[in-house]
């Protein structure tokens, strides 16, 4: 049986291993039978925005890797509206992250689900591991 | 470790990869399958360029199982199946064909 793993990312994508390190426990762990989503909150929605540019701090951009979650089954990505709001972000300033549906002629679907506070608190409710990074 | 390739010396880790992805050239994958016996064909090309362009979009190894389902799009479905794909690289697509491509190894794969 496929456990329900949530992994939450709460920290900007560089200054901490953080955001990396969790987006590698997601790619590995898709490799075993997991129902995997994935809950961006806090400074964690800097995580998914465009047009990142690390060349002033000598780090690799990993923010393409988002956009290969899709192709992993990974599909069910929450963003918190609120951490969104506060940030003066909207869903615009995302990656446009999609997952292609094989059962249906490959038609490209939204990964990105933007959730209330007390919406998320309830899928968080559904699950049986939780990570947080 | 280090390998010969076009007349100049790539930098190699211990398991063959690649030391410096940018360094890469087709010489050098010709290079490295000649030293594991195994001659590449255009069907290994195909599989080469197409893991340069998804790593070149994605910044990452895809994993076996993402490489057969993409393949399987991109080629045919006779080419997106872990048969075809093990006959061409017998080491395992991901791990050989990654390497042959200037990759590193796929992020999960042992």
């Amino acid at each position: 049986m496929a456990k329900k793993f949530m992994y939450i990312n709460r920290k900007a994508p560089y200054g901490t291993v953080y955001a990396l390190e969790s987006l590698e426990v997601v790619l590995i762990g898709a490799a075993f039978d997991q129902d995997v989503s994935l809950a961006f909150i806090g400074d964690g929605v800097y995580q998914l925005t465009k047009g990142q540019n690390t060349k002033a701090i000598g780090q690799k951009n990993f923010s393409p890797v988002y956009m290969a979650l899709g192709d992993y089954d990974v599909n069910k990505i929450y963003v918190e509206k609120e951490s969104l709001e506060e940030r003066g972000l909207s869903l615009e300033d995302l990656q446009h992250l999609v997952w292609e549906d094989e059962d249906n002629d490959y038609e490209e679907k939204d990964s990105i689900r933007l959730v209330s506070r007390a919406e998320l608190t309830d899928v968080l409710d559904e699950q049986e591991v939780i990570l947080s990074f | 470790m280090a390998i010969e390739a076009n007349g100049k010396t790539f930098e190699t880790d211990e398991e063959g990869y690649l030391a410096n992805l940018n360094e890469w050239e087709p010489e050098v994958a010709t290079a490295m399958a000649l030293a594991e016996d195994c001659p590449l064909t255009d069907e290994h090309w195909d599989i080469i360029n197409f893991l340069r362009e998804y790593y070149e979009e994605y910044q990452i190894a895809p994993a076996v199982r993402v490489l057969t389902k993409a393949v399987g799009k991109k080629l045919g479905k006779d080419k997106g199946n872990s048969k075809y794909l093990y006959e061409l690289f017998p080491y395992g697509p991901g791990k050989q064909a990654c390497k042959y491509a200037g990759l590193p190894k796929p992020t999960g794969c042992v």
